[in-house]
């Protein structure tokens, strides 16, 4: 067997799920050794957790099962969950709070991790529960971005904010503050182009968006979502890291988690970062956007 | 940069070994460990990097090694041997051999980079004489034929489309016969963004394939993608047996082990990465030379490429000229820099520079500093710029208020430009044949 034909061959159950691969190791294993402990430090790496997070929940899984002496290895997967719930926890859920407003939710992102489809969903979500919402088109560079933001508010009955693509973003988000002052909008969210995190230039253009929208609203509430693709790899956390340096990121919506990817990585963006993930996208429908929940996340990692 | 973090972290392995005389099992070992997690921090599959690991400490331990007098640039060469095996040993082109119009179909995931891909593959055919039409087969996304319409406009491409009600496969047949019509050798269909196990819309690609004889079926992949990239690889390889691989959004900082996973489960190549926001954005993966950049070689040869393209080698022989006799003047130098800015910009090719990458980062590049001194000069009269030694306080002066700058801004600009200057001079007092057509004033 060639090199390739075993890896192929290796990777045939593209859908087999978490669980699957869990039991699985606990089926050939049931004794608790060494051999047990590998096999999951696979599971979470295959899972996108990283390295440092990996090796950090398997010390204390380790720990824990010394402790109290565990020899059943179902028993070990119950502690490897609360370990990952506990990580998590830390940063707990807090849905969005539609109490205070008015409240400027700003969404950033690299490119195509969901920003637009974000939020119109969240447009949907907020109309739903009786708040005069407000879109600003501030993708101005991407061809058609406004387009699709357009059609994302025709769907979800709000109103938008746009000028022409190329102008520049932050007079959009100047005309959108005007307009939900007048209007009286509770919840203004503005749509920015995807941007590399690497790119000083177009960081620092969030930075002078984040400014006019401090000016102008002053004693609005400000959010800042940062948009992640479930599918990333350890990247995610350079994402993370420098969208951080350039805004006050308060949340993250993790997006693409009806794929086969499971997002692993904001565990570690989680923990180090204490940033809180407060939204998951679910599918490409107005309805999937859910208030995210440590503890169904780790159920559904674990079902 | 891609692959930087990863070129740092396996150079400081390689350096642990370096300077030592014998290679011990144990040394082999511990090498190893730190080239698997180097390789799993950079996303590479797991499953991927177990074989891999595997086969390389198979080939390290035992005689090769031992007997070997230089073992750490044994292991490198054969680390570097079985990164290559994996990423592919030589570029792949398109086969474009068909009776035309040729079909290329894009596929993926949601937000890879199809429909930017499907335009930057255009204006790239586009360049090379072919004459493309673009396909707008992504019916689900909002507004994606209208972004494909914008992005054929702007590289002046024809953009096929029957709105948003029709029948995706309907549309690529249709596509064909306008392709004929239009006398169009190749047909670049792009399609709606899936998730490798929504059967409706795999069925849908499958079918589009079936109706279209395409010649080549690109799968576009984020490389920034983690674990789960060998999964979505392996599906639409299965489904669709796609030619290739398209890998976007490598200007970004990810180590890019998403690479190495694809090519890995699907041995089918890499043949293209995007690497910007613009259209011309786009070039020819060279494995190879990915390869050696992974252990910090630099990628000298895609520098030579990139370059090629963008020097007029007329002005390039003219300025050999004249750096040989030091007549290089601050026109010289302003020239230099527009080239570079063509080339996309000092960081791009930094990156590329061999003992380079892993030393800067992006941010460490201010390119606002060359639109400066780009400045600086446009303010100075012909004869000043043609000799700088005339520049006295008050010229200077009236430069930084021209350019709207400081004074010490101009100095800075002409201390530069003197130091590249006796850099010149330096290199052929050393005898140096000539002056490359490489060599850039930095």
């Amino acid at each position: 067997m060639s090199f390739f034909d075993k890896l192929k061959s290796g990777l045939k159950k593209t859908k087999e799920s978490f669980m699957g691969k869990i039991d699985a190791v606990l089926a050939s294993f049931g004794k608790v050794d060494e051999e047990l402990f590998e096999s999951l430090e696979d599971v979470l790496i295959s899972s996108d957790f990283g390295v440092p997070t990996t090796e950090r929940i398997m010390d204390s899984l380790r720990e824990r099962v010394k402790a109290d002496r565990v020899t059943d290895a179902e028993v070990v997967k119950a502690y490897l969950q609360e370990e990952i719930a506990k990580l998590l926890e830390g940063e707990s859920a807090k849905g969005l709070d539609l109490d205070a407003t008015p409240v400027v939710i700003t969404v950033i992102g690299v490119n195509g991790v969901g920003k637009t489809t974000s939020v119109g969903k969240m447009a949907h979500l907020y109309k739903k529960s009786g708040k005069k919402v407000l879109l600003a088109a501030g993708d101005t560079f991407r061809a058609a971005a406004i387009d699709q933001l357009v059609i994302w508010a025709k769907r979800a009955d709000v109103d938008i904010i746009k000028q022409k693509e190329g102008s520049d973003p932050s007079s959009v988000l100047f005309d959108a503050c005007q307009a939900a002052i007048a209007r009286n909008v509770d919840v203004l969210i503005c749509d920015t182009a995807g941007r590399l995190h690497n790119k000083k230039n177009l960081m620092d253009e969030l930075a002078k968006m984040a400014r006019v929208v401090e000016k102008e609203m002053p004693h609005a509430r400000k959010e800042v979502f940062l948009v992640l693709d479930s599918t990333t790899g350890q990247n995610a956390v350079n994402q993370a890291k420098a969208f951080k340096d350039v805004a006050n990121i308060t949340g993250i919506i993790l997006t693409k988690l009806d794929g086969t990817s499971k997002g692993g990585i904001i565990v570690s963006i989680c923990a180090d970062l204490g940033i809180p993930v407060r939204l998951v996208g679910v599918g490409e429908g107005i309805h999937d956007l859910q208030t995210f929940n440590a503890k169904d996340y780790v159920k559904a990692l674990f079902e | 940069m891609a692959f930087e973090s990863l070129s740092e972290k396996l150079q400081k392995t390689i350096k642990k070994l370096r300077g030592q005389t014998r290679v011990t099992e144990k040394d082999v070992k511990s090498f190893m460990r730190e080239i698997r997690l180097a390789l799993l921090e950079a996303d590479v599959n797991y499953k991927v990097v177990k074989d891999f690991i595997a086969n390389v400490s198979e080939k390290a331990v035992g005689q090769e090694v031992i007997q070997s007098l230089s073992p750490g640039q044994q292991i490198v060469k054969i680390i570097n041997d079985e990164l290559t095996e994996l990423l592919g040993s030589k570029e792949s082109i398109l086969d474009l051999s068909k009776t035309p119009p040729n079909v290329i179909i894009l596929c993926g995931l949601q937000g890879s980079g199809k429909t930017t891909a499907s335009g930057k593959l255009a204006l790239h055919l586009k360049k090379q004489g072919k004459n493309p039409l673009l396909v707008a087969c992504d019916l689900y996304r909002p507004a994606a034929v209208k972004q494909l319409e914008v992005l054929g406009g702007q590289i002046g491409v024809n953009v096929y489309q029957e709105g948003t009600d029709a029948n995706p496969v309907n549309i690529a047949k249709n596509a064909l016969k306008q392709a004929l019509r239009g006398l169009n050798d190749i047909v670049i269909i792009d399609t709606a963004g899936r998730l490798q196990i929504d059967e409706e819309l795999m069925v849908e690609l499958e079918e589009i394939k079936k109706a279209t004889n395409p010649s080549e079926i690109l799968l576009v992949v984020d490389a920034m993608t983690g674990q789960d990239a060998a999964n979505v690889a392996k599906t639409f390889n299965d489904r669709l047996d796609i030619t290739g691989i398209i890998l976007s959004k490598l200007d970004s900082d990810t180590r890019g082990g998403a690479a190495l996973s694809v090519k890995a489960v699907t041995s089918k190549p890499v043949k293209f990465s995007s690497v910007g926001e613009k259209m011309n954005d786009f070039e020819i993966f060279y494995p190879d030379r990915m390869a050696d950049r992974i252990l910090g070689m630099g990628d000298v040869l895609t520098l030579i490429d990139k370059a090629m393209e963008a020097i007029d080698l007329e002005k390039a022989e003219e300025l050999e000229k004249k750096m040989r006799k030091q007549q290089f003047t601050l026109d010289d130098f302003l020239e230099q820099m527009q080239q570079v800015k063509k080339m996309g910009g000092i960081s791009s090719i930094l990156g590329l520079l061999p003992g380079v990458a892993g030393k800067i980062n992006e941010e460490d590049i201010d390119e606002k500093k060359l639109v400066k001194t780009e400045a600086i000069i446009r303010s100075m009269t012909l004869k000043e710029r043609r000799d700088p030694s005339i520049l006295n306080a008050s010229r200077r002066k009236r430069i930084a208020q021209g350019s709207g700058t400081t004074v010490q801004d101009v100095n800075r600009v002409i201390k530069d430009f003197e130091n590249i200057k006796r850099m010149m001079k330096m290199m052929q007092g050393a005898g140096k044949k000539g002056f490359g057509k490489m060599r850039l004033p930095f």
